[in-house]
């Protein structure tokens, strides 16, 4: 088992925890954190599977990079929309 | 939610870990080795970096759509902020914070320019450096010495949406040429440059303004409504 392996197994497993967490927690802020554990599980196993035999693989990196600003901008706006939510009064949050 | 609910579900999320843990273990290696193919073409994509040349050269256009993402994401906070009371002045810091900060951010603004130096031929570049100078200003900010975000300035609006617009006009020149993003060789490195120094600042100040619009004190509340975290 190479060390790239076992990121990638580490990440399958944090994906699988945020799905439970997205699925099983009520409240928005929880879940908001829990979707964020999913897609760092999947930045996980791409760059895990990058890395796998011998050398790295500078596309799915590339990927990541990419994928964790989106990341960070969606979960920003979440956080706004959540706390819009919060703030409005009526509706059922 | 009920006991056998939850229960099913976290059943449910433990089958797809299994599923999943199994099929990145059963997986062949990949058919096309893209390791090759980057370092053929490195040569000519102006930078020496291989994530560098992927993300501004060979995969330009993920990051210019990446780019209005995070654009839309900030003007998607924007709207739907709640129209605030006007931030007042920032509450006094604590004097280690306010030392730390006119210590560490001088140092931070010359660590976001070298990486974007560096992005050239080792890891760094200008997400990195974006990262680092939002940092910075959220720094700053939690030191007392610069307010959240109203509604940002013309001056702000540009160099929010500079970078993109460098990116999107380099991208609309090229285009004449035949293709989008496909640099041409000999100008590749400094077209490569010119876009990262744009995004630098302009990711710098996207990424702070997603904290510093988060981080504007809300209106004081009205009867009915307004209670913050309640959700």
């Amino acid at each position: 088992m190479t060390p790239g392996l076992i990121y990638a197994l580490t990440g399958v497993a944090l994906f699988a925890l945020g799905l439970a967490g997205v699925i099983l927690l009520a409240q928005a802020l929880r879940r908001i954190l829990a979707f964020n554990l999913m897609g760092s599980g999947a930045f996980l196993v791409l760059v895990g599977l990058a890395q796998r035999d011998g050398g790295v693989d500078p596309a799915p990196h590339a990927m990541v990079l990419t994928g964790i600003v989106v990341a960070v901008a969606s979960t920003a706006l979440a956080l706004a929309l959540a706390r819009r939510l919060a703030a409005g009064g009526h509706g059922d949050d | 939610m009920n006991a056998p609910a939850r229960l099913a579900v976290v059943g449910f999320a433990l089958a797809l870990a299994g599923v999943l843990a199994a099929a990145v273990l059963d997986l062949p290696a990949a058919a096309v080795d893209l390791r090759a193919a980057v370092a053929k073409k490195l040569s000519a994509s102006g930078v020496e970096h291989p994530v560098t040349a992927v993300l501004l050269n060979f995969r330009g256009y993920d990051t210019l759509l990446e780019v209005a993402v995070l654009l839309l994401a900030l003007l998607g906070m924007l709207a739907v902020a709640k129209p605030e009371a006007a931030a007042p002045a920032p509450p006094a810091a604590d004097p280690m914070l306010r030392t730390l900060s006119s210590v560490a951010v001088p140092l931070m603004i010359l660590a976001a320019g070298y990486l974007l130096w560096a992005g050239a031929h080792r890891p760094g570049g200008a997400f990195q450096a974006g990262a680092v100078l939002a940092a910075a200003a959220v720094l700053l900010h939690l030191a007392g010495r610069l307010p959240a975000w109203a509604s940002p300035s013309r001056v702000l609006r540009l160099g929010l949406a500079g970078g993109f617009l460098v990116f999107l006009s380099v991208a609309a020149i090229l285009l004449a040429q035949g293709a989008l993003l496909r640099y041409p060789p000999e100008h590749a490195g400094t077209l490569i440059l010119l876009i990262e120094a744009g995004l630098t600042l302009s990711l710098g100040l996207i990424l702070a303004g997603l904290f510093l619009v988060l981080a504007r004190r809300p209106a004081p509340p009205r009867a009915g409504g307004g209670e913050e975290g309640k959700s």
